[in-house]
Parts: structure tokens; C-alpha cells; sequence
């Protein structure tokens, strides 16, 4: 029985480990994939941080405030790994994807949210960390990516 | 209600400023939802239940804040910034402020 026990012990946390590191990976793969064709359809609306409309050099007919977000976490296999990078220190390389693809999909909600746009300006970024794990490891983490979305006035192609 | 991040109503004129107005509103996620995420939290990816959650949280932040800037007779929000913050284990609070102003 005791070696039962044993099994159990070491053998869940194991399997736990396995299972996010395979589901993970595949989960990411689709995920960088299904963003990346996402993103080259939406090409065509560029987005920029500055505010100055002179830069843009387009007269404007309409404005609209757009939000996009996304909360997201990363799986078992790399939050141990993170908790083995904690203890000696240095760059969290197992999180980067996880906020990459945070970031790149809350810009893509935001440029969904006003398809009809023709740019968004403005945009302004940020993280947010919504619980926490164990042992203070990363829990969920909500990115929110919003700016103004701008409508340029059709009968006028002129500088302002 | 027009309402912007930037410093104008973009195209508009600004003919009269009435101040801050801000919304803000905090959410608790429900037990079903924790279950969910907590086996989510074993593969990663995208939490869709806190995702729904916290977007349906700031709707109403922002329907408050223009809730706000109507009373006073405003037109347009302008300067709007958004933040989230969790207060608590398991609730998170989402505030967003801006200037009410009316354009022509």
C-alpha cells in the first residue's frame, strides 16, 4: 500500500507536468498560428501610438474609443520551469510567449472590435495581474490593448 | 456619447469642458468559473470565462462614466484611460476616467 501511495505522490505532479507540457505546446502552436493569420488580415488598418493627427495628414470624419482583451495563463510545465528560474534569477523566457501572444491578441480584439476603422491612434497597452498561483508563481493575467478608433473622410484624399 | 483616448474629438471643435467623470465597477468571478480556469491553468491559453468577465466589467465602467458626463450635459469623453486592478483574491476592479466635453 505504502508504495501505492509513493506512486501517487510523485506520479500526479509528474503527470500533471507531462500533460501541460504536451497539451501546452500544441495549444501555443495553434494559437501562434491562428494569430498570425489574423494578423495579415487585418493588415491593412495601421495602428499608432502617437496621438498627433498631423502626422497621419488625413481629415477626420468620425472617432471612437476601442477596447480589445484578453486574459490568459501559462500552463503547469512552464510555470515550473519559472519557479526553477526564480530561484536563481534572470530573464522569465517561459512567460514571453505567453505575454506575446497576450499582447498580440488584445491588439487584434481591438482591431476587431472596429473593423469598419480605417486606423487606430493612440494605442495604449498594459497588464494586469489578476491572482497569483502558488509560491508566487504567475497566475492569470488580463491584457488590455484600447485607442481611438479614427474614420478618414472619404471625398478628401488632401493634406489637412 | 463620442468617446476617445486622445486629447480632442478628433475632426470636432471643443466648446466647453466639464471636468472629470470616471465609472468604475468590481467583479467577483463565480465559483464554476474558478473550477474552469483552475484546469485551464494546467494546459494555459486563453481563460474565456475571465475574458467575458472583465469585458462585460468594463461595459459597464464605461456605461457609468457616460452615465456621468450625460448628467452634466456633455456630448463627447474625451482622454479616457482604463485600468485594472485586483483588490481582492478573486475580484478585480475596473475604473475608467476621462473629461467630459462638448463639441459642436
Amino acid at each position: 500500500m505504502e508504495e501505492y501511495a509513493l506512486l501517487l505522490e510523485i506520479g500526479i505532479p509528474l503527470l500533471l507536468l507531462l500533460l501541460g507540457f504536451v497539451a501546452g505546446r500544441v495549444a501555443e502552436a495553434r494559437r501562434y498560428s491562428r494569430i498570425a493569420r489574423l494578423e495579415i488580415a487585418f493588415q491593412h488598418m495601421p495602428i499608432f501610438t502617437s496621438k498627433d493627427l498631423m502626422e497621419i495628414g488625413r481629415r477626420v470624419e468620425s472617432s471612437q474609443l476601442t477596447v480589445g482583451s484578453v486574459v490568459v495563463s501559462v500552463d503547469h510545465f512552464k510555470r515550473f520551469l519559472a519557479a526553477i528560474r526564480m530561484f536563481f534569477g534572470g530573464e522569465l523566457r517561459a512567460y514571453a510567449s505567453l505575454i506575446d501572444l497576450g499582447k498580440r491578441e488584445a491588439l487584434l480584439r481591438m482591431k476587431q472590435s472596429c473593423s469598419d476603422a480605417d486606423a487606430v491612434v493612440n494605442v495604449r497597452m498594459q497588464t494586469a495581474a489578476l491572482s497569483h498561483g502558488e509560491r508566487k508563481t504567475l497566475g492569470s493575467v488580463e491584457v488590455i490593448a484600447y485607442g481611438t478608433a479614427i474614420k478618414y473622410r472619404k471625398d478628401d484624399d488632401g493634406l489637412i | 456619447m463620442i468617446l476617445t483616448n486622445v486629447e480632442s474629438v478628433p475632426g470636432k471643435r471643443i466648446v466647453e469642458h466639464y471636468g472629470l467623470v470616471h465609472g468604475s465597477s468590481i467583479r467577483a468571478k463565480h465559483v464554476g468559473r474558478d473550477i474552469m480556469a483552475g484546469l485551464k491553468n494546467i494546459v494555459g491559453g486563453e481563460l474565456k470565462g475571465y475574458t467575458e468577465l472583465l469585458a462585460e466589467s468594463r461595459r459597464q465602467s464605461i456605461e457609468r462614466l457616460v452615465a456621468q458626463a450625460e448628467e452634466l450635459g456633455a456630448n463627447a469623453i474625451i482622454n479616457i484611460r482604463l485600468s485594472t486592478s485586483s483588490v481582492a483574491q478573486g475580484a478585480a476592479e475596473i475604473l475608467a476616467y476621462g473629461t467630459a466635453v462638448k463639441v459642436e
